[in-house]
Order: structure tokens, then sequence, then C-alpha cells
């Protein structure tokens, strides 16, 4: 398959991550959809990667993953967090900090 | 043959990203975030990314989807009473939707001109050349010796980054109430292991007080755990 059809994979994977960050209330979701997004620009460094036959964009996406796996750590520490006070899982009703 | 095993593995991509965003029980959009993982892996290895495949699949799906299921067992319940309890507003609901979807839908269509307007003729080839090998584009050598020649200080910023965030995650995830009042032995451990920072000693055995006010404090801050004893 050539390099394009990867290409439309990826954009639909983030397009779909957008909406679910957009359309879910549940901070969970929210980060299961933020991953989304990495895996969609993920697919993306790959495939520009094998196309110019050339490493870099696999090193990018090894950091994107590690970056990923740190943003997960401290997203599920912060829902722990949360639930341990009582406070609601909906991102639409922790408004401590709205300005 | 490329061919069918790429669409198999997009169609699993695609699929299990509508899960994760359209399924209402957040246990079932993790299982549908692991199948998209896995399938987005073949496609890395349609790509030759042996090893990033490798990877997306010991440490994503395999650790970080594990994270995922213990965090969503343990809040789960409550998260989807609530889902259930805002399905009352639906009108609110059902404009957001609309407008998520036309975002989305935008967002998609500017990203295929990004991607496909760009005029570049090496997008409808297959690739550069590539000959199997020990050391060719993609295995674990190739990008080991990367990792630690040319692209040696982003590796050291993503395990510092790891660090911190390990960090963090511990700061956050301790109990609060922090050193008990009553406690009076101290042993050598603590100049090691000191009281109240959130060691995973401290986390398992809890560190109630014991005495009568004490335990009042603690059935204030945990009654499920006092009515247990």
């Amino acid at each position: 398959m050539s390099i394009a059809w990867y290409l439309v994979v990826s954009a639909i994977v983030f397009a779909l991550g957008a909406v679910g960050v957009v359309t879910r209330r549940n901070p969970l979701v929210m980060l299961l959809c933020l991953e989304l997004m990495l895996n969609g620009a993920n697919l993306a460094l790959i495939a520009f990667s094998r196309m110019w036959g050339n490493g870099d964009g696999q090193i990018f996406a090894i950091v994107v993953m590690t970056v990923a796996a740190c943003e997960v750590c401290i997203g599920l520490g912060m829902i722990v967090a949360i639930y341990r006070q009582r406070l609601p899982i909906d991102a639409d009703e922790l408004r401590e900090l709205h300005g | 043959m490329s061919a069918v095993i790429f669409f198999i593995a997009a169609i699993g991509v695609i699929a299990g990203a509508i899960g994760v965003v359209m399924v209402r029980d957040p246990f079932y959009s993790v299982l549908a975030l692991v199948c998209h993982l896995v399938s987005l892996a073949v496609l890395f290895l349609l790509l030759r990314a042996e090893f990033v495949a490798a990877v997306q699949v010991v440490v994503y799906a395999g650790a970080v989807m594990v994270l995922y299921v213990f965090v969503v067992a343990y809040v789960g319940e409550e998260a989807a009473t609530i889902g259930d309890r805002l399905r009352g507003a639906s009108s609110a609901v059902a404009r957001t939707r609309t407008l998520a979807v036309l975002v989305g839908g935008s967002l998609l269509a500017e990203l295929l001109v990004a991607l496909l307007g760009t005029g570049l003729k090496a997008i409808d080839s297959y690739g550069a050349p590539y000959q199997p090998g020990p050391k060719t584009f993609g295995t674990t050598a190739y990008i080991g010796e990367l990792l630690l020649t040319r692209f040696l200080i982003a590796f050291e910023i993503a395990s510092f980054l790891l660090l911190v965030a390990a960090v963090g995650a511990v700061v956050l995830a301790r109990r609060r109430g922090g050193i008990d009042e009553p406690e009076t032995h101290i042993s050598p451990l603590h100049i090691f292991r000191p009281l109240g920072t959130g060691t995973m000693a401290e986390g398992v055995d809890g560190r109630l007080p014991t005495t009568e006010a004490g335990a009042g404090i603690a059935a204030e801050r945990e009654p499920e755990a006092v009515e247990a004893r």
C-alpha cells in the first residue's frame, strides 16, 4: 500500500480522537481519546519515516510514546486523587480551577 | 497480500477508535483502545517499524492499558452513574455532539488537504527501498544506535521526564492526612524512610492511628475502613 493510505488512516484516527475529547465528559475517556490523537500522530510519523527510509520518525514515535506514558501516569494519579476527595468525576462539574 | 493485511488492520484501527469514542462504559472504551493499539502495531509492522511495533504492544497495550483497567475498576462505577445522570439534559448534550462532529469533520478535511494535497510525489510511492537484514531500517540494533548517538539528548530528556512523572504520580496518589501525631516510637528505618512522605509501606499498612482520638479522625477520613475493623 502506498504511504498516502497510512496518512489517511492517521488523519481519521486523529479526528476521531478530537471528537472524543470534545464530546466525552468523563476524564478517563478524555485521556483515552488523547491517546488516540497521539497514536494518529505516531502513525503519520512512522509512515513518513518509511517514506524517506530514515529512522528519525521512529525515534520521534518512541519519544511520543514516552510522553504519552507520563501523561497517563499523571492523569490517572489526578483522577484517583479526585475520587478520594469524593468529588464528581466529570470534567464539567470540576470547576474549582475556573477563573 | 500486504494490501489485505493493511485493510484488515486499518479497519481494526478505525473500529477501535470509534469504539473508544462511542461506547458508554469506560471499561469497554479501554478494551476498544487495546484492539486499536494491537491493530496499529500491525500497521507499524507493515511500515517496517519492527521495534516500534513491539514497544507498542508490550508497553502500550500491555502496561499502560493495565493501569487504565485498574483505575477504571477503582472509580468506574461512579463515573458510569454520572454519565447516566447527565443523559437527562439531552438538548445541551445533543448540541455539543453536533458541534463536536462538525469540528471533527472540518479537522479531518483540513488534515486530508494538508496530507494529500502536498504535491509530494513520494506519498504515492511504497517508500524507500528496503532489504531485510540485521541492521536495516527499523530493527532494534538500528533504533538503539540512533538513540545512543544522534538522539542521545532526546533519550536523556525522555528518561528525566519519566522520573519526574513517577515522582509526581507518587505525590498525587499518596494518602493525605500526613504524619500521625500519636506515633511515638522512632526506629532507625525512619532515617531512610521518613514518615508521611507517601512511601509504599505507608500505602500498604495504612499507618492509621490507634488511639481513640486518632480512631475518630480515621473514621472521619475513611468511614468504610474503620467499619471493616
